[in-house]
């Protein structure tokens, strides 16, 4: 349904099949949450690796910074509409965790869990093969507390919703359970590319 | 909460019906949707504007109307300058346009009534829209609960709703407003001049019968990010605490 005046102000042409559909370019980057933001303390801060409510293994900060570090530069997409483009990440891929804990992942399910309450599912196939990491830093800095630091999850080609901030651990589940925004009517996936954007979204 | 999924719907037409002016910077814009749906004080909704050659543009705003008034919702939109969906709205958009929305949307920014309370809301600018609607809520429901409003705008003239929020304040019915101008001196007795601080919500959440059951934070995100921290330091508990940040 054409808006009667409308013009639309478009995107540069050079950045052509970079936006999803129904997105916008921001140049700054929003930050989103749905309560006060924690300030978890690297002292008191631990990654824990769970299967179903089973702990496999648990770092400190000092012990998970020790892990391989990767750089992934992504564009990012999210479900507000805003898309920003090249943001660069620096942090421990999944993969990699999963080698230090010694394990294939045991399920096809995990939840993000957050030290907020918040959490997020993720089928694990988009979490490995360098799909997805624990961001440490961004542009080159420790993570501020509002963009999720000290550590968020950034899955990057899904919604930015599932990038969990002040993530805590990964869990492994059975079945694909569904987190606190997708409790709240968000898409139980989240592709920014077929528009998942809520859970009427096919 | 997860019952808020249910109730998404697919894109409609809308009628715009209404237009007020509400501050030199915010408009309301009363929109009729073609399929009328309920909704719970602190949705929002999406609007799609469509250009002609396809291109579209998809922005979110909280509801400001009652779920109790009617079937059309108030939108009350700030003119962002670099914008693209609000200079639309401003400049061109007139009563009988159609455009496209989709809602209701969100399920945890909300309050009914029935959520019970006391409540503590705090908006710093366009913030004040969903918390709007939450106090027309308890207004149309004759709710007894009460809520404490700290609402921080720049100037006098920009707070949006200001003279039906000091009306229904003077009611004493249980609404305390607390008007907060950053860049302009206090016009009310009981008002600040100053940012929100941790001060001012203790001060504040004192005018309530008891400590706060939930508290409702709105505004941009360095707006919100001071705000909630004010409140913590105000010995709020973090976990009571909802957040609702726009802008960059």
């Amino acid at each position: 349904m054409v808006t009667r005046g409308f013009s639309g102000r478009r995107p540069p042409t050079s950045d052509d099949g970079r936006i999803p559909p129904g997105q916008y370019l921001e140049q700054g980057f929003p930050v989103l949450s749905a309560g006060p933001t924690p300030r978890v303390r690297t002292q008191d801060w631990s990654f824990t690796l769970k299967h179903g409510p089973r702990p496999i293994k648990k770092w400190n900060w000092a012990e998970f910074n020790a892990l391989p570090l990767s750089k992934m530069t992504r564009d990012i997409h999210c479900v507000t509409a805003w898309t920003k483009f090249d943001t660069p990440w620096q942090g421990v891929l999944v993969d990699d965790i999963l080698g230090d804990a010694g394990i294939e992942p045991p399920t096809a399910f995990t939840l993000a869990l957050s030290f907020d309450g918040y959490s997020t599912n993720v089928p694990t196939k988009d979490l490995v093969a360098g799909k997805a990491m624990v961001a440490l830093f961004y542009e080159g800095k420790p993570i501020t507390p509002d963009h999720g630091g000290p550590a968020r999850l950034l899955v990057p080609h899904l919604y930015f919703w599932k990038s969990a901030k002040w993530v805590s651990g990964l869990q492994f589940t059975q079945r694909d359970e569904p987190g606190f925004w997708e409790l709240r009517g968000y898409h139980i996936y989240g592709d920014p590319w077929r528009e998942q954007r809520y859970t009427s979204d096919p | 909460m997860s019952g808020e999924a249910a109730a998404q719907s697919p894109w409609q037409a809308a009628t715009i019906t209404g237009i007020r002016k509400r501050t030199p910077r915010v408009t309301s814009f009363f929109i009729q949707p073609s399929r009328p749906f309920t909704y719970r004080a602190g949705q929002h909704v999406d609007v799609r504007l469509t250009a002609p050659d396809g291109y579209q543009a998809r922005r979110s705003y909280s509801i400001a109307s009652a779920p109790e008034v009617g079937e059309a919702i108030e939108l009350a939109i700030e003119r962002l300058d670099d914008g693209e969906v609000s200079p639309f709205f401003h400049d061109v958009a007139a009563v009988g346009d159609e455009i496209e929305l989709r809602g209701p949307l969100g399920g945890h920014f909300v309050w009914s009534d029935s959520d019970g309370g006391p409540l503590m809301l705090v908006g710093g600018g366009s913030g004040v829209v969903p918390l709007a609607a939450m106090i027309r809520h308890r207004f149309a429901r004759k709710s007894p609960v009460p809520v404490a409003l700290m609402f921080s705008a720049r100037v006098w003239d920009e707070v949006i709703f200001r003279d039906e929020l000091i009306g229904l304040d003077d009611r004493k019915d249980g609404l305390q407003l607390v008007l907060t101008l950053t860049r302009e001196a206090a016009r009310r007795p009981s008002d600040y001049s100053r940012r929100i601080d941790a001060a001012m919500a203790v001060q504040s959440m004192a005018r309530l019968p008891e400590p706060p059951k939930l508290a409702f934070v709105c505004g941009s995100n360095s707006f919100v990010s001071a705000a909630a921290q004010a409140l913590i330091d105000a010995d709020i508990p973090a976990d009571i605490i909802r957040t609702e940040r726009y802008g960059v």
